[in-house]
């Protein structure tokens, strides 16, 4: 009841003098907004690049055989085929930490379907690999693992490899013939775009990974393998319990080297989270900066203000008001000086960042915890700038300020 | 006459400036009682002022006692001095100190938005009846630039009577009054005199301390003289004839 008085009676103060209340609330305004626009656009960008390395795959590992080391010469990675079936199935059987573990069988060849042909990679894979690698079906299906131990000649293409083959054309149904094989086409993947290293992530081939290993290549090697960690944190942990397991189905001695390289996403990661990191630092100075300079704004007017209204102060203490009276009704004053600003400032943040966000093509990110930080902090500032001024109003004599002209 | 409401032994007030040391009063014994009306006269610089602030509790002797309805007023601390003025004083000033761009309503109604004793009223409720008391029914509403001069101390005087206090303290409050409005506001003090409470008024026009019942003359910081009014003015009296005289 009292509390809700003294909020009547600041916003009649800060009404009675509009002109003069926004010029000491845009100092505020401004600093928040710039805030607000910042941090969405800021957050906007950060979810673009996540996305973007969330395309490569999700938490995902790679191994790839070790290199050959023939009297001293020493060949590049994946020169040596040290990766089989086997290892896959052992990840599959005892990888705790692996969310889902694929082999990829990759066989260059021409590829022919009717009048046309196309040089691209045929990669045999799990069903997995699509969750792993982030990708979709645009239409038709993906295989199973039914298909995967029947060797079914089945095959899914990329958007790249489908608009080659099939220009102007559906091609779930249709054949193909791989080194003379012929495929039965069951699906298409959605479109994916190039990835960051700026290969095109649709020019590709997917079937079944013993299709792939026993059709089309030698029946014992495997390219690679890729894995996915079951989460983001658990990413170093998944990496050593994946080397542990490939180094005990290698029957390598504890000095012995690895025969196989795993990597992961986390330099990926770590670029773009120091970035951000960077960003956020400099976008909290800009704002403790701005908020800064807003709340000696508030102080400075709230100082004039009480000079101004010495009379009224002096009248409500010979009336009976306490200092502590006096003091809340400054302090709420500011409070709510700095609260408006604070709201209009995130309004007008806020469309400031659709706006350039819109201009610039990138996504701005609303973030309600940011937002209602923002309006706790601008209240705080209105009640740590306002406490001089009105520790000043509420230690006046009553007599003096009675007698103030 | 009753009980004793106020009383001051050997007050002293000593405001020093710089080094100078100024005895604004010099050891003053007074006491009051309940349903008088005083008036203090006095030049400037003869402390009427001051002994009105400290009357008012709005400040402290620099030595002497004070008791106000058996309070010893020296030993309260701000807190306790604006409980004190709040409940139980009423101020009327000579510069009426209503607040501007506020009506006439709100302004009655201030003193009740700092008592924290009284729950239960209705402030609002309480604040018209006071306007009604001094004859604003119909200026609720009216800010002071809208009122005259003797409005607008009707309005203080209603702000000073709404907490239902046991005493007003009037400072000078016909100073800036036509003779008309003065004697209107005059009729008004006796009248609310009449009914129990409690008025001090600080005045230096003869004719105005004339209408009360009690007149004390402070020269130089100290009493020269404390005496009974014999046969106050009547105020209504007053202005009955002055619009005979009017109209004549």
């Amino acid at each position: 009841m009292r509390f809700r008085k003294l909020v009547l009676v600041a916003l009649k103060s800060i009404a009675r003098n509009k002109m003069r209340s926004l010029l000491t609330m845009l100092g505020i305004i401004i600093g928040v907004g710039s805030v607000i626009t910042m941090v969405a656009l800021g957050e906007g960008s950060q979810k673009d690049i996540e996305d973007n390395v969330a395309s490569l795959g999700t938490n995902l590992l790679m191994v790839r055989p070790g290199s050959i080391n023939s009297g001293g010469v020493r060949g590049g990675a994946g020169t040596r085929p040290s990766l089989s079936m086997n290892d896959v199935n052992r990840l599959e059987k005892n990888a705790t930490l692996l969310h889902w573990v694929s082999a990829e069988i990759r066989a260059n060849s021409q590829v022919i379907a009717g009048n046309n042909n196309w040089n691209t990679t045929v990669t045999g894979v799990a069903p997995e690999y699509l969750a792993i690698r982030n990708y979709q079906i645009a239409s038709g299906s993906f295989f199973t693992d039914r298909e995967c131990k029947t060797r079914a000649k089945v095959a899914i293409l990329g958007k790249t490899v489908a608009d080659e083959l099939f220009p102007d054309q559906d091609p779930i149904g249709a054949r193909l013939r791989i080194r003379n094989v012929p495929f039965k086409i069951i699906g298409v993947l959605a479109e994916k775009g190039q990835s960051s290293m700026g290969n095109d992530q649709d020019d590709i081939i997917l079937a079944p990974d013993t299709t792939v290993l026993f059709r089309l290549s030698d029946g014992k090697f495997v390219n690679d393998i890729s894995a996915s960690a079951v989460s983001a944190e658990q990413m170093d942990a998944a990496k050593a319990e994946l080397t542990a397991l490939l180094r005990s189905e290698h029957h390598l001695a504890a000095d012995v080297e690895n025969d196989f390289l795993v990597r992961d996403q986390t330099e990926i990661i770590e670029i773009a989270t120091s970035v951000t990191g960077t960003l956020t630092m400099l976008l909290s100075s800009v704002a403790g900066v701005s908020l800064l300079v807003g709340g000696i704004g508030i102080m400075n007017i709230m100082l004039v203000s009480v000079t101004e209204r010495t009379r009224e102060i002096g009248i409500r203490l010979a009336i009976g008001a306490r200092p502590s009276d006096i003091l809340a009704q400054f302090l709420i004053e500011a409070a709510i000086l700095s609260l408006i600003g604070g709201l209009i400032g995130i309004l007008s943040g806020l469309s400031a960042a659709w706006g350039i966000g819109l201009l610039l093509g990138v996504s701005a990110v609303i973030n309600p915890t940011v937002v209602s930080i923002t309006v706790l902090f601008t209240g705080a500032v209105g009640v740590f700038f306002g406490f001089y001024p009105a520790r000043k109003a509420a230690n006046l004599n009553p007599i003096d300020a009675l007698r103030y002209e | 006459m009753s009980t004793a409401q106020i009383s001051l032994s050997r007050i002293r007030k000593v405001f020093s400036m710089g080094d100078v040391q100024v005895e604004a009063l010099g050891g003053i014994s007074l006491t009051i009682c309940s349903g008088e009306f005083v008036a203090i006269m006095g030049s400037s610089g003869s402390g009427k002022s001051t002994l009105m602030n400290i009357l008012g509790c709005l400040d402290t002797p620099t030595s002497g006692s004070y008791h106000f309805e058996g309070v010893q007023v020296e030993d309260l601390n701000r807190k306790q001095l604006a409980d004190l003025r709040n409940t139980k004083i009423g101020f009327v000033f000579q510069g009426f100190n209503l607040l501007p761009r506020t009506t006439a309503l709100e302004n009655v109604e201030l003193p009740l938005l700092y008592d924290r004793h009284r729950k239960n009223s209705d402030p609002r409720k309480s604040s018209i009846a006071a306007l009604e008391r001094v004859g604003l029914g119909n200026r609720l509403n009216h800010e002071p630039s809208q009122l005259s001069g003797g409005q607008q101390q009707r309005v203080a005087i209603a702000r000073a009577l709404v907490t239902q206090p046991s005493l007003i303290f009037a400072d000078e409050p016909t100073g800036n009054l036509d003779s008309h409005t003065t004697l209107e506001v005059l009729d008004l003090f006796q009248k609310l005199n009449r009914a129990g409470l409690t008025l001090i008024m600080v005045t230096h026009e003869p004719e105005v301390a004339q209408y009360a019942s009690r007149l004390v003359q402070l020269r130089d910081g100290q009493l020269l003289k404390d005496e009974a009014v014999c046969t106050p003015r009547d105020a209504a009296t007053d202005l009955a004839e002055n619009y005979c005289r009017g109209a004549a």
